[in-house]
């Protein structure tokens, strides 16, 4: 009996060594860190410890604890993480053509995480993504908002929120892209009464629902779709909302207003003809820059000044990949274009960054490199706004996901025979020619 | 002179009252009588090298002389232009802009025609739109030159032209009437419903039809006086490539369709000019060994379909190889409509190609490849008055071009025209 009790004990200590052991601090030093939420630190200290951040500071006030490993970044850049606000990776799907409006349709049942851009988002500095369905229908179903950590299965990928629940928004969409035959809309006009017919049939639920006071005998049957639309009534569903021509924008301002649901404006084509209008709702908006105006109508006046435009008006913006209309990989020059039309680098950085984590609610937890937040960040060899800068690390709640010296991690970064493969059971064989 | 030579030789004599206007048109609308100087805290020539604190002086349109500021007298009457970075006007070796046109509508979507999978007759010069926005568009980020014309799709789409990126007709516009045919093969070449079908059907399709222009182009040159077969237009769009007066620009990605190309090419003795190119580094020795030049995929082309495999790191392969390469902007169905070309040769400069190798891949290798490099691709005296003008190194996100000139003439105040 004594003997177990000893061997229990051991076994115990050994659990503790090796917990402390996986717990170990390990410690950034010598480069330039960009916390995102305070001043650029020219010669920093990153320490972080279980996924999170113990201490960020100059590297004269941060004490390295004696047994940190220490990892010397000397000439390279550190900062939070990149959130892509709007992304279509992992195979992602949602709605089918049945209905324009299809609120319990849910990405959550419809990715595959051995996607191969998983791992180029990876490369691209990309830490976490709002993964969507796309932008064909007025509501095209339930988004999730994805750390990219290695993972084999979606549940590996997921965030849980306190009460439980995964994080995710949903889509909606206006303009032309869900304008076709019926029953999706052939106008402008009835998108919008079409959407608001759901969002009055979402607010008699939820009177049911409050008038039933949690007792099962009063509690109006189930109804997947209603649901989903009491979450966005309720503000715990972030309605992303593509959008492009003003118009349109302001539709969606004038909805948000009747319904009261949180918004982030998404593309935002036009949004240098109504930053003013955009600052003033408070909606958040989600850029996405890309090369040439046009391809459709409704982008066809979109600017590089989108950013400058929106950040002189005092908006919150922000920055997505629509992955796979820009590249993951190349997520940063969203950011560098706008500063060549005249936005701020700061802002520009914000934009990437922690303007993304508030748009997705989750500011308390990433998007910047506070002590406390999720160790979510990116080496970089320069400035993250040059074209010759490299991201040489991704590093996701503590654990390196991505580093451009490791052949396998390459591939993915600069493409390649097999890059655009799911992610293969074993990478060796791919290296070697045995699996394509 | 070539073209001289196929006239006296297949005796179409009918063609040359009309090559004549149009040469004679194209000596008229090159005439500018824009005097300007432009200085450079750096002018890339790509002929002679970088010159530091440079001046390029530019008379009636086109380059009069080019060198130190300290050696170079300006003429008086010339207008003076200063940029931190000089460049020649840059050359996007392949796009569609022009017969594609941003709204991506019916009414501007010349790019394909799909009522045959084979028509080589098709011209770009009946089809191309100066005043389209995406040309503008193009041109303010430092493009002067564009290969423009029918897009990848069909087994082969029609003829492609080179232009100016300035002009208010295409006569205006217009370089090189016709640079190449362009065929397609890989996925791209199979159609739904009809054939071809597949890649050996694909082939086939393409075998017989050139088979048929060499029997009618021996029919051409034997027959005798009065006794010519009848005029065919397609039959004569691919005799001059049997001829060697026009290439066949092959859009092909997978290494095995690169291979079935060069087969084809051996075959028919014809000269190809490789476009898109995708597996290009799989088989650099037969792409070497054939000699015929890559235009390659846009560096940010998207990794999907015959293309999954591209790499960013391609460029800097042929480069090595000793393989003949420029940039192309691509086609594009959706948003962005169009690429530009400066970008996709930056993100290859920061993957393995020098600066230099990088604008010589948008400029002057360009311009040989496509047959233009009498006229532009470099700053040299005699030469055209095209120029792009930064602020700082060309490649980077944040710097701007500032001017764009084309004979001299400034077409565009670079891309603050758009912020």
């Amino acid at each position: 009996m004594f003997r177990s009790y000893i061997l229990l004990f051991l076994l115990l200590g050994l659990v503790m060594t090796t917990g402390s052991a996986l717990g170990a601090e390990k410690a950034f030093v010598g480069g330039q860190i960009l916390t995102i939420s305070g001043n650029q630190i020219d010669k920093g200290t990153l320490i972080v410890r279980d996924g999170k951040i113990l201490a960020v500071g100059p590297a004269n006030s941060v004490a390295i604890p004696e047994n940190a490993e220490r990892i010397d970044v000397t000439g390279k850049v550190l900062m939070p993480g990149l959130v892509d606000t709007h992304s279509h990776i992992a195979q992602v799907e949602g709605a089918d053509s049945t209905a324009p409006i299809q609120p319990d349709v849910r990405v959550l049942d419809a990715i595959n995480v051995r996607d191969s851009r998983i791992q180029k988002a990876q490369a691209g500095g990309i830490t976490t993504a709002n993964v969507m369905p796309g932008s064909g229908h007025l509501l095209s179903g339930q988004t999730l908002y994805l750390k990219l950590r290695d993972g084999k299965l979606t549940d590996d990928l997921l965030i849980l929120l306190d009460d439980g629940s995964i994080a995710g928004g949903i889509k909606m969409a206006n303009g032309t892209n869900s304008q076709r035959q019926a029953p999706f809309p052939g106008t402008r006009a009835k998108s919008a009464a079409l959407v608001r017919e759901q969002y009055i049939k979402a607010e008699e639920y939820r009177k049911k629902l409050e008038a039933a006071e949690d007792d099962p005998e009063k509690m109006p049957a189930r109804d997947l779709r209603m649901e989903a639309l009491v979450e966005v009534l309720t503000g715990k569903r972030v309605v992303h909302h593509h959008t492009h021509r003003f118009d349109d924008i302001l539709t969606v301002l004038r909805l948000q207003k009747e319904f009261g649901f949180k918004t982030v404006l998404h593309h935002v084509s036009e949004a240098w003809k109504v930053a003013d209008e955009i600052a003033e709702s408070g909606a958040a908006s989600s850029l996405t820059v890309v090369d040439s105006p046009g391809g459709k109508l409704e982008a066809k006046e979109t600017s590089f000044r989108n950013g400058k435009a929106l950040e002189d008006a005092g908006a919150l913006v922000g920055f997505n990949t629509d992955d796979s209309i820009t590249d993951s990989r190349l997520f940063l020059r969203a950011a560098a274009l706008a500063v060549r039309a005249g936005m701020s680098r700061e802002k520009a950085l914000y934009g990437m960054t922690l303007a993304g984590a508030r748009m997705l609610e989750l500011e308390q937890r990433i998007g910047s490199l506070e002590v406390g937040k999720d160790a979510d960040f990116i080496v970089l060899s320069g400035d993250p706004l040059s074209v010759y800068t490299k991201i040489l690390e991704t590093w996701v709640e503590g654990k390196k996901v991505f580093d451009r010296s490791d052949p396998r991690d390459r591939l993915y970064a600069v493409g390649g025979y097999g890059a655009s493969h799911d992610q293969p059971n074993s990478f060796d064989a791919v290296l070697a020619g045995e699996v394509h | 002179m070539a073209r001289m030579e196929r006239l006296k030789t297949c005796r179409w004599r009918g063609m040359t009252p009309v090559l004549v206007a149009f040469l004679v048109l194209m000596t008229m609308v090159s005439l500018s009588n824009a005097q300007v100087a432009v200085k450079g805290e750096k002018v890339y020539t790509m002929a002679s090298g970088v010159i530091a604190d440079g001046v390029v002086v530019i008379t009636d349109g086109k380059i009069a002389e080019v060198g130190p500021a300290n050696e170079v007298t300006i003429p008086p009457g010339h207008e003076l232009l200063d940029a931190k970075v000089v460049t020649p006007g840059l050359i996007d070796a392949h796009t569609v802009v022009g017969l594609a046109g941003q709204l991506n509508r019916d009414q501007d979507q010349d790019q394909l025609e799909n009522s045959s999978p084979i028509q080589p007759e098709l011209r770009a010069i009946d089809a191309y739109n100066p005043r389209e926005r995406l040309v503008s568009w193009v041109r303010s980020f430092g493009v002067t030159t564009i290969h423009t014309g029918h897009a990848p799709g069909n087994l082969i789409s029609g003829q492609t032209l080179a232009a100016k990126t300035g002009g208010e007709t295409v006569d205006e516009a217009v370089l090189r009437p016709a640079v190449a045919i362009a065929a397609t093969l890989g996925t791209g070449a199979r159609e739904q419903g009809r054939a071809p079908g597949t890649r050996s059907k694909a082939v086939a399709m393409l075998r017989d039809k050139l088979l048929k222009a060499q029997e009618y182009s021996d029919k051409v040159a034997q027959a005798e006086e009065g006794k010519a077969p009848a005029r065919d237009l397609e039959m004569e769009a691919l005799a001059q490539v049997l001829s060697h007066e026009l290439p066949l620009l092959v859009t092909v990605d997978r290494a095995n369709d690169i291979l079935t190309a060069l087969r084809l090419a051996d075959e028919f003795g014809i000269r190809l000019i490789l476009d898109s190119v995708a597996e290009a580094y799989l088989v650099l020795d037969q792409l070497k060994a054939s000699g015929f030049p890559v235009v390659l995929h846009p560096t940010m082309k998207r990794a999907f379909g015959d293309a999954e495999n591209l790499s960013w790191e391609t460029a800097s392969k042929l480069r090595r190889a000793g393989i003949p390469f420029a940039f192309q902007s691509g086609y594009e169905s959706y948003v962005p409509k169009t690429r530009v070309v400066l970008f996709e040769a930056a993100v290859a400069a920061a993957n393995g190609l020098s600066f230099e190798e990088a604008l010589s891949s948008i400029t002057i290798d360009a311009a040989r490849i496509l047959g233009v490099d009498d006229r532009v691709g470099s700053i040299e005296k005699g030469k055209d008055g095209d120029l792009a003008l930064f602020d700082g190194d060309p490649f980077e996100y944040t710097s701007h071009v500032t001017a764009v000139l084309i004979n001299g003439d400034l077409v565009s105040g670079g891309d603050k025209e758009w912020r």
